[in-house]
C-alpha cells in the first residue's frame, strides 16, 4: 500500500486572511477518505491546491507520486475532479459533454463511444444521455459530474461536497455508487454533514479552521472516544428527600468524576450524566452511591461514542477534543 | 493540437445553440447591409466595396465584443473553469481554443455578406483584387478584435462588463492615432509620441486593405497584436495561481 495523496504543511493564505494552516495528512490507495469540517474550514482550498487549480503560499502536496506544482499536467491527469455545486455546461447534452471531457482527458477517440457509455451505465444516466444538461434536475446533474469523474478511469477521485443539495435516496445512491468505487480508486471527499460521508467512508480527516484536527480510520477514531464514556443514570430521591442539587453534588464527588448534569424526567425521576476525568468506567462507583445514599435506580448505560460527538466538539473548538483524537 | 481541436469545437456549437450570437449577427447584418446600401451600392457609385469595408472597422468595435463577452466571464461565473483548467490541458490551449472558436463564429458572420459581392458582379463590374484584400483585412481586424474582446472577458465575471470593456479598449486602440493628431500640438519632442500612437492605431493599418494594398507591415502589426492581446489573456488566467 502506498500512498496516493500526501499532504504535507500546506498552507494557504487569501491576501491576510489564512485559510490553510500547515495541513498535513496522507490517504493511501483504496482508502475512500472524508474529508471534514464545517463550512470554510478550508476544505475546498485543500482540494483545489490537490487538482491544481491554485497554488499553495507553501508547503507541499503530491498525488499519485507527482507533485501538484511542478508536474500539475500528471496529477490532473490521474485524478477526476468533481468540484462544489458541478459547474457543468448547460447547453450541452449529457453524452456530448461526457465525451468531450473524455477526449479532453485522453480517452482515445475510438474508445470514447464505449467510455461513456461505461459511465453513463455506471451512474444510471442512461434515460437522460440525450437530454440537455441544463433541464435536468440536481440529482441528476450531480450524477453527470460524478460520471464526469470517471470518465477516464483515474486512479484518484476528488469530489468536493458530491451529497450537497440532494435528497435522502438521492444520497443513500451516491453513496453506494461512491462504496463500489473505493475497490478500483482512492477517494477523498469532502462533507460538512457527517452522517453522509460516516457510511461511505473508511477513514476521516477533519478539519476546522484551516487546521487538521484529526485524521485516521473511522474505527481507530472511535476507540480513542471510548476513554471518555459518559454514564447515563435515571434514579429517584423522592424517599429520601434529597434534590437534584443535592445528588449533583454527591456524584461530583465520587473519584474521577468531572462533571455531573442532572434534569427532571417527570415522575420523580432525574437524569444525570456523569462526565469521567479520562479513560474511567464510573458506573461501579456510581452505583455503589446511590446504593448508598437509598436512592432508587432504573437504568444505567455508558453513552455510546459516536463521530458526531467527536466532530461536534472539535467543530465546536473544544481545545482538547482534537488532541485526544490526534 | 487534438485538445484545442477539441475545444474550438465545443466553443463553435456553443455559439450556434446561444441567442446571444445570433442577435449579434443580426445585429451585424443589418447595420453592414443598411450602410453597404446606402454607401457602396448605389446607382453611378463604383462597383466597389471600400465604403462598407471602411465603415466595418467601427461596425466591428461594438459587435465583437458582444459575440467574445461569453467566452471565458461565463466559465468563471458558473465555475466551468474549475473544470476546465483540472483537466489536463494547459492555459495556453484553452485560450487559443476559445480564439478560434469565437473567430471561426467571426468568419461565419461575415459569409453572408459575400452577397454583396454577387450584387456587385449582377449590377456592376466588380475589381475583384480590392474586394478580396479587403476581405483579408477584415479577416485579421476580426482577429485583433476578438482577441481583444476575449482578454475582456477573462478580466471579469460578468458579461456586460467584459462588452463594455472591450468597447472601451477597442475604440481607444482603433481611435486613438487620429484623435491624437488633431489634439496634440506638434511640438518637436511630442511629435515622436504621436507618431508612436499613430501607428499603434488600428485605423493607420488598416485601411490600405480596402484599396487593394495588402502590406506585409500591416499583416505583422494585426497578428502581432493579436498574439499580444492572447498572451494577456493566458497572463489573466494564470493570474489566479498568485492573485
Amino acid at each position: 500500500m502506498c500512498a496516493m495523496i500526501e499532504v504535507e504543511n500546506l498552507t494557504k493564505w487569501y491576501g491576510n486572511t489564512l485559510a490553510l494552516d500547515r495541513a498535513t495528512f496522507s490517504v493511501q490507495e483504496g482508502q475512500i477518505v472524508g474529508f471534514l469540517g464545517p463550512n470554510g474550514a478550508g476544505k475546498s482550498t485543500t482540494l483545489r491546491i490537490l487538482t491544481g487549480f491554485l497554488p499553495a503560499t507553501s508547503g507541499h502536496a503530491r498525488v499519485n507520486g507527482h507533485d501538484v506544482l511542478m508536474e500539475s499536467l500528471a496529477v490532473r491527469s490521474s485524478i477526476g475532479y468533481m468540484p462544489e455545486n458541478v459547474p457543468l455546461y448547460p447547453e450541452m447534452r449529457v453524452e456530448e459533454y461526457l465525451a468531450f471531457r473524455a477526449g479532453l482527458k485522453d480517452v482515445p477517440s475510438a474508445k470514447r463511444r464505449a467510455t461513456v457509455d461505461r459511465v453513463v451505465e455506471r451512474c444510471w444516466l442512461k434515460t437522460v444521455r440525450r437530454r440537455l444538461i441544463g433541464q435536468l434536475s440536481k440529482g441528476f446533474r450531480q450524477r453527470v459530474g460524478l460520471a464526469e469523474a470517471l470518465v477516464a478511469d483515474p486512479p484518484v477521485l476528488i469530489l468536493d461536497e458530491p451529497t450537497i443539495g440532494l435528497d435522502p435516496t438521492q444520497i443513500e445512491e451516491t453513496n453506494k455508487l461512491i462504496v463500489s468505487l473505493g475497490k478500483k480508486h482512492t477517494v477523498l471527499l469532502s462533507s460538512h454533514i457527517l452522517p453522509q460521508v460516516e457510511k461511505a467512508c473508511s477513514h476521516l480527516v477533519i478539519i476546522a479552521d484551516g487546521q487538521i484536527k484529526a485524521a485516521d480510520s473511522l474505527d481507530e477514531l472511535k476507540r480513542r472516544l471510548a476513554h471518555r464514556q459518559q454514564v447515563v443514570m435515571e434514579l429517584r430521591t423522592a424517599d429520601t428527600g434529597a434534590g437534584p442539587a443535592e445528588v449533583g453534588r454527591v456524584l461530583g464527588q465520587v473519584t474521577g468524576a468531572a462533571g455531573v448534569r442532572t434534569e427532571e424526567v417527570g415522575g420523580g425521576w432525574l437524569r444525570t450524566i456523569v462526565t469521567p476525568v479520562a479513560d474511567a468506567d464510573l458506573r461501579e462507583a456510581l452505583c455503589a452511591v446511590v446504593a448508598h445514599r437509598g436512592w432508587q435506580l432504573r437504568e444505567v448505560r455508558r453513552l455510546a461514542p459516536t463521530i458526531e460527538e467527536l466532530y461536534a466538539r472539535i467543530v465546536a473548538g473544544e481545545a482538547d477534543a482534537g488532541k485526544e483524537a490526534a | 493540437m487534438g485538445k484545442v481541436l477539441l475545444l474550438t469545437r465545443r466553443e463553435i456549437s456553443a455559439y450556434f445553440v446561444s441567442p446571444i450570437a445570433y442577435v449579434a449577427m443580426a445585429l451585424f447584418l443589418v447595420i453592414a447591409g443598411v450602410f453597404f446600401a446606402l454607401a457602396d451600392f448605389r446607382p453611378g457609385a463604383p462597383a466597389a466595396m471600400r465604403s462598407i469595408f471602411d465603415i466595418m472597422m467601427f461596425i466591428l468595435i461594438f459587435v465583437i465584443p458582444i459575440v467574445t463577452m461569453r467566452s471565458l466571464s461565463e466559465e468563471q461565473r458558473s465555475g466551468t473553469i474549475e473544470t476546465l483548467l483540472t483537466a489536463p490541458v494547459t492555459d495556453i490551449e484553452v485560450v487559443v481554443a476559445k480564439f478560434l472558436g469565437s473567430w471561426i463564429f467571426y468568419l461565419a458572420m461575415l459569409a453572408p455578406t459575400l452577397v454583396y459581392v454577387v450584387l456587385l458582379a449582377v449590377f456592376g463590374n466588380p475589381e475583384y483584387g480590392p474586394v478580396a484584400s479587403g476581405y483579408l483585412g477584415l479577416a485579421l481586424l476580426g482577429a485583433l478584435y476578438v482577441s481583444v474582446g476575449l482578454f475582456a472577458s477573462s478580466l471579469t465575471q460578468n458579461q456586460v462588463i467584459a462588452a463594455v470593456t472591450g468597447f472601451g479598449i477597442l475604440i481607444l486602440l482603433a481611435m486613438l492615432g487620429p484623435w491624437i493628431a488633431t489634439v496634440v500640438p506638434s511640438r518637436v519632442w511630442i511629435i515622436g509620441v504621436r507618431t508612436l500612437v499613430q501607428q499603434a492605431t488600428v485605423r493607420t493599418h488598416y485601411l490600405d486593405f480596402s484599396q487593394g494594398v495588402v502590406d506585409l507591415v500591416h499583416v505583422i502589426y494585426f497578428v502581432a497584436l493579436t498574439a499580444y492581446a492572447l498572451f494577456l489573456t493566458v497572463k489573466v488566467l494564470e493570474s489566479r495561481r498568485w492573485r
